[in-house]
């Protein structure tokens, strides 16, 4: 390799090579490029030295490392080239250079963001993440997907502002801004960073915007916007706050209540959104844990995660692409029509509802040990009841109402062969990094890539100072009480819906907790508009009248007539300029 | 490289060079006045200003050659100061200098194909000789080192900007009492000034301001001292667009044509702010114990006021020109936020805004201009679908609009950047929301404008693919680039305001 490329972060080049694709308009070579762009940032990445910074710049007095790979960094980022290789596939029937190109540039920086070696390089990569992204919502096109992006790009950007100020107070402070853990909030900065993190992690009543924007995203949008924004929030906290027990409360009650509000909903898609934020509660719990064991569960599920929703985001994609739908009273029986795509679907939901043999249950088993042998009983029992939500919603909910139930008539094309292809990938490394070892393959792959291993240790580590230990997912209990758990509940949907007591599906908005700051906010921002525009010129008017009555002899030493007359707009000003004059001496004579 | 262009000049032009930056406009304008072609002009013009730009260059190399930057003075006519007038060159007026310069060069290119638009052709000739003389008047504002010298530096730009003003009225009537408003504003400002100026003369007994420094720490209790503070305070915040005597500028801006405005949007409050800068530090100096308070109880609080006030009224603008002229509104509040500061840190970081803000709304400002000339119009409709239309200009326009809200590598997040950390190093970190926040109306407002022009369809959809002319573009990309670098690395700017804010700490003259 050139003496270069070892130092060129593989992100930054996904971004340049985005920007070019918005501008390149030939739509094969444009596709043939994203393709293998992930390709060969992943024999980068794989090549890159461990644990060194590979590339330093100097700027504003600050030492930016653009650059630095370690075991902790290295498995998100492998999931997002994977994801984003992926991606490339499944958005190959759409010509549309815009979206194309900043996908690619906001995978690229939140690969980017992960490999930053310091602060201020995240927060840049952190940014343009929020900007690129935003794009996939607007490209949709609707009014709703309009203001649903503005409302996205606010949070998201004001996520980024905390950050930068947090990081100010680090540097402020004498802090180096390198990526060491945070181990108290007594730390100047780290608050202010939590909450940043925490909107883009999607934390309990920040988590509106996901569910606000990604429903209403493209086709291709949606699944791109699934795999990064959370998950480098997922990597953040893994970086910056392993073991702060406050997020393990956070994660418990991140996975149990949009389970609530899934059962309910009617789109597919935003059923998947509060389905991600469960998901998302896993791992920030068992970074809160802590211990090896628990970083490499949120780790590992982070990868398998990446990889299961994407393919369920893409199978709902392709049902939307084809029926033009996603509500589930509007769906059912289109297994006969989407064989491929129905079957890609199952395999997503078995792998998210962690059934043995699928990647969800390799990954999710080690959270689960880890929240067991610390110690936290009430801890465990939410985690429990919310695996059997996610079931319930994702793993049986999903597949049912759109392939099966009651036929609503739909007779559709299988989806393009492009997105059979990514949904078939997909379902193949589902299943491959599931399996029990049998010959090379298995999850022994994954578990291999984990940040905690005996191979390589990331800094986060040993900050609990537990020693690492070899897991085994295939144990006779693990296996035993997870499928005691999805009979169980499988079960239970059955005897539901044969009862007639499953809360039926039924069009309509079912109201979150963000209707508390969309509703009077908008009506709050819309008066503060009105009586803007009101009071502007009354306030002109009645200072105008004041004016005129009192300063006429000023009015007239300053000014001909005429032109004031008209105008009106130097009277005021002459008297501001008087007012102004006087308050200067005052403040003078009074302070000298 | 700026040592370099010293050693090939001859020797003559680089000793004198503090007057040759200022004389050779002004010969200039004259003769241009008389020439019966635009174009030849035209041509006179981008020499006068080239040359100009070439000895600001020249004055950087020398004041950067030594370790903390040397002070070059120039005594005009070889009568030596305190009695004869003196041209003063520090870092500080070498960054503003480099500043005009540099803008009037690129501006100057860049006029010739929306004057000929916009200006009868009788009175072309006149035109750039008004040009020169208002960018002889700002060089000479930003290079004197006399008190009334400034005064007169001053007018001369300020009369020339009224008839620049004024000749918008080919296009739009309204310029016509918008440029009377701002002569009317101007001389108040002006006036105020000299007035102080008097005062000051009347305490210590001369113009030259190092003199003048050194004088006035003896009369600090004279009342004579207290009022000439306070007139020059207001008198050169109203040329700078303080808030809130800010409104002469929203309709000069918006009126006059689309080469003036660009030009006077990066150059005219930049030499006024330099302007009060350098009486406040300079001339008085922190030690006087009433100007901490008047920095704190006006610049601070007229400062964070433009920065909200003039952001929402640019929210509320549907001419693209007003909304970036209540924005520049607003961006002046930055300057002089930082300048509140009285800390190095402050006026250093009042210093890189003051400079980015320069080249993000020139660069703005020239983008609007080119679309004028190619499709008319400059309401927020008319801006519909451009980014389709014209990629070059628009995307110029995007990347400084975006660095006009403070996106990271960028010029403008430079600024903001250093801003906050200077104001947060003071502990002001409720100054600090109130940036956040008024960026957060950057972002509304601009984002408003680059949403329509890149992702609105056309109101007219049969408007033709059509960018602006190349000699239009080239500047207009040149100004998008220094903005990028700026933005990538800062060490060249951050360098010349720290050491022009350390010379102004470092007890003054």
């Amino acid at each position: 390799m050139m003496p270069l490329l070892p130092a060129l972060n593989p992100g930054l080049l996904m971004v340049v090579m985005g920007l070019i694709a918005v501008v390149l308009p030939w739509q094969r070579l444009r596709q043939f490029l994203l393709v293998l762009t992930p390709v060969f940032c992943s024999v980068l990445l794989l090549g890159a030295e461990r644990g060194v910074d590979l590339a330093t710049i100097q700027t504003l007095g600050l030492n930016l490392v653009l650059f630095k790979v370690d075991s902790l960094s290295f498995i998100f980022a492998l999931a997002f080239l994977i994801a984003s290789f992926l991606n490339a596939i499944y958005a190959m029937h759409t010509d549309d250079r815009l979206q194309d190109g900043m996908a690619m540039a906001y995978a690229g920086a939140a690969i980017a963001a992960t490999l930053a070696g310091d602060l201020m390089t995240l927060f840049i990569f952190w940014e343009i993440t929020a900007v690129s992204s935003v794009f996939l919502i607007l490209r949709a096109g609707t009014k709703a997907a309009y203001q649903a992006a503005m409302r996205y790009l606010v949070i998201q950007v004001f996520s980024g502002v905390l950050l930068l100020n947090g990081l100010a107070y680090v540097h402020g402070d004498g802090g180096d801004l390198s990526l060491t853990a945070f181990t108290s909030f007594a730390e100047p900065g780290s608050v202010l960073i939590f909450l940043a993190f925490a909107i883009k992690a999607a934390f309990p009543f920040l988590h509106n915007w996901l569910q606000d924007a990604y429903p209403k995203a493209t086709v291709v949008g949606a699944v791109v916007l699934s795999a990064f924004t959370t998950k480098l929030a997922i990597y953040a906290f893994a970086r910056m706050f392993p073991g702060f027990e406050i997020l393990i409360w956070i994660g418990a009650v991140m996975t149990v209540f949009p389970v609530f509000f899934a059962v309910i909903e009617n789109d597919l898609r935003k059923v998947l959104s509060y389905s991600l934020n469960n998901q998302l509660g896993f791992m920030i719990c068992a970074i809160g844990i802590g211990t090896p064991l628990a970083i490499n569960g949120a780790a590992g599920h982070a990868f398998a995660h990446i990889i299961y929703k994407g393919l369920l985001f893409m199978s709902m994609g392709a049902v939307l692409y084809r029926v033009g739908t996603v509500k589930a009273t509007e769906l059912g029986g289109l297994y006969k029509s989407m064989p491929w795509t129905t079957i890609f679907c199952i395999i997503g939901a078995m792998s998210i509802s962690a059934f043995p043999l699928f990647s969800g249950f390799v990954a999710k088993s080690m959270t689960m040990s880890a929240v067991g042998s610390g110690g936290y009983t009430l801890v465990w029992l939410m985690l429990l009841f919310a695996s059997a939500g996610v079931l319930e919603h994702s793993g049986i909910k999903i597949p049912y109402f759109t392939f099966f139930g009651h036929d609503a008539g739909h007779r559709v094309k299988e989806a393009p062969f492009n997105m059979l292809l990514a949904m078939g990938l997909a379902a193949f490394i589902c299943i491959a990094i599931g399996l029990p070892m049998i010959g090379g393959l298995g999850y022994g792959w994954l578990y291999g890539l984990l940040p905690c291993t005996a191979a390589a240790v990331a800094d986060v580590c040993l900050s609990s100072g537990e020693a690492i230990k070899t897991y085994q997912p295939y144990t006779l209990d693990h296996v035993i009480t997870q499928m005691q758990l999805l009979v169980l509940a499988i079960l239970a949907f059955m005897l539901l819906k044969r009862a007639g007591l499953y809360p039926p599906e039924r069009p309509g908005t079912i109201l979150d907790t963000d209707w508390f700051y969309r509703k009077p906010g908008y009506g709050l921002a819309k008066w503060s508009g009105d009586v803007w525009l009101k009071l502007g010129p009354a306030m002109t008017r009645i200072s105008a009248a004041l004016f005129h009555r009192t300063f006429d002899r000023l009015e007239a030493a300053f000014s001909p007539r005429g032109a004031l007359a008209r105008e009106g707009l130097a009277t005021t000003m002459s008297v501001w300029a008087a007012a102004l004059l006087g308050f200067v001496m005052l403040v003078v004579l009074f302070a000298g | 490289m700026i040592l370099a262009l010293t050693d090939i000049l001859p020797a003559l032009l680089v000793t004198h060079a503090p007057a040759l930056l200022v004389v050779a406009p002004m010969v200039l304008a004259p003769l241009v006045a008389m020439l019966p072609s635009g174009r030849l002009a035209w041509g006179f013009a981008v020499l006068g200003t080239g040359f100009s730009l070439i000895m600001a260059l020249v004055l950087l190399g020398q004041v950067q050659s030594v370790e903390d930057g040397a002070v070059i003075s120039y005594a005009m006519g070889g009568w030596a100061p305190p009695a004869g007038i003196e041209f003063r060159i520090d870092t500080l007026n070498a960054l503003v200098l480099l500043l005009v310069t540099g803008m009037g060069f690129l501006a100057s290119i860049f006029g010739w194909p929306t004057i000929k638009a916009e200006i009868a052709s009788a009175k072309t000739s006149m035109f750039f000789a008004a040009y020169l003389v208002c960018f002889t008047g700002l060089c000479g504002v930003a290079a004197t080192g006399d008190a009334f010298n400034l005064f007169v530096f001053l007018e001369i730009s300020s009369i020339a900007t009224y008839v620049l003003v004024a000749l918008g009225a080919g296009r739009d009537r309204r310029a016509l009492p918008a440029a009377s408003n701002y002569l009317l504003m101007g001389t108040i400002g002006a006036s105020f000034f000299v007035v102080g100026v008097g005062f000051l003369f009347a305490a210590t007994g001369t113009l030259n301001m190092a003199e003048l420094s050194l004088r006035l720490e003896d009369v600090e209790d004279n009342k004579a001292v207290l009022a000439g503070y306070a007139f020059i305070f207001v008198g050169l915040g109203l040329k700078a667009a303080m808030f809130p005597l800010h409104q002469w500028l929203p309709n000069a801006y918006a009126y006059s044509p689309s080469f003036v405005t660009m030009f006077l949007a990066a150059t005219a409050t930049k030499v006024a702010i330099y302007a009060l800068i350098r009486f406040l530090f300079s001339v008085f100096g922190l030690e006087f114990s009433f100007e901490g308070a008047s920095l704190i109880l006006i610049l601070m609080p007229m400062g964070l006021a433009a920065m909200i006030a003039c952001s929402f009224q640019a929210v509320f603008q549907t001419d693209i020109r007003r909304m970036l002229a209540y924005s520049s509104v607003a961006q002046v509040g930055y300057i002089l936020l930082g300048v509140s500061l009285g800390t190095a840190a402050g006026v250093s970081a009042g210093l890189v805004h003051l400079v980015n803000h320069g080249v993000i709304k020139g660069a703005l400002f020239m983008a609007v201009a080119g679309a004028v000339l190619v499709y008319q119009g400059t309401s927020l409709n008319d801006f519909r679908g451009l980014g389709r239309s014209a990629p070059w200009t628009m995307t110029a326009f995007g990347i400084s609009g975006l660095s006009l809200i403070g996106v990271p590598l960028t010029a403008g997040f430079q600024s903001k950047f250093a801003l906050v950390q200077a104001l947060l190093e003071q502990g002001w970190w409720w100054a600090a929301i109130v940036v956040v926040f008024s960026s957060v109306l950057a972002v509304i407002y601009m984002g408003r404008v680059l949403e329509a022009v890149f992702f609105q369809a056309p109101l007219n959809p049969n408007k033709r693919q059509k960018e602006a002319p190349l000699i239009i573009l080239l500047p207009l990309w040149g100004l998008v680039l220094v903005n990028l670098w700026i933005g990538l690395n800062g060490r060249f700017l951050f360098g010349l305001t720290d050491g022009a804010a350390a010379s102004l700490f470092g007890g003054g003259f």
